[in-house]
């Protein structure tokens, strides 16, 4: 079965929401979704209907947003400093490699875990990350590409990626348990 | 033997490619001796989890 236009457009603020996941950037985001909107109106021929037109429209956003992660790491020359500096990991841990605080338990996922708005703190917290780790961590997570493939788009090495990767989950964690898990327990 | 900040970046790393013998070994061993680092790969587990969930919407 062919989509409508109307079917196409109505998937348009769940597409929003993912773009917007994986680029700080909101204007580069509403481009990608609206060339992914244009590609399925002009191919939506060969949408076949074996997935569901979401999963189809999402996978060609992939593309789209890979094109842009492309684009920019190319515009911007690469500076890694910031990305793979961890000092201020040190916090984290003592002087002897310990946590420096207890890690607690975070409970069950599926009460705590709402997934609406654990999205929205997630996205807040990965506004505080560097650009690029926060981008290499969407590009994994939300994107689900593997190693290989990020260090391939964005040119940089798998100890590197791997580095970043690390510092994105602690932060993340540092992040959401400020701002989420220990609002959940008051 | 392995410290947490060794532990954690082995935990982060196994989400993404799997892991040596060797590190699975001084992981594992880790771990059986320390809760803060299993609360760690929980949370890193509960995180990927959620991000999954929340995408889907």
């Amino acid at each position: 079965m062919t989509p409508s236009d109307a079917d196409i457009e109505a998937e348009r603020p769940y597409l929003l929401r993912y773009a917007r996941a994986q680029l700080q950037d909101a204007a580069a985001a509403e481009d990608a979704v609206q060339d992914t909107l244009l590609a399925a109106l002009q191919g939506r021929a060969r949408f076949a209907g074996a997935a569901s037109l979401r999963t189809w429209l999402t996978s060609i956003l992939r593309f789209k947003l890979v094109d842009v992660v492309r684009r920019q790491s190319r515009e911007c020359t690469v500076d890694l400093g910031e990305d793979l500096d961890l000092a201020d990991l040190d916090a984290v841990f003592d002087g002897s490699g310990h946590w420096a605080h207890a890690v607690r338990a975070w409970g069950a996922p599926e009460e705590s875990l709402l997934a609406q708005q654990f999205w929205q703190v997630y996205q807040q917290c990965a506004q505080v990350m560097p650009k690029r780790t926060a981008m290499v961590f969407a590009m994994r997570e939300v994107m689900d590409m593997d190693i290989a493939d990020i260090c391939q788009n964005l040119g940089i090495s798998a100890t590197n990626c791997s580095v970043m990767l690390y510092r994105a989950r602690l932060s993340l964690r540092e992040c959401l348990e400020t701002r989420w898990f220990q609002r959940e327990a008051t | 033997m392995m410290n947490c900040r060794q532990a954690s970046r082995l935990i982060s790393t196994a989400m993404d490619r799997p892991l040596s013998r060797a590190e699975q070994l001084q992981l594992s061993m880790h771990l059986l001796l320390c809760r803060n680092c299993r609360h760690f790969r929980q949370q890193m587990q509960q995180l990927r989890l959620g991000i999954r969930q929340g995408r889907q919407r």
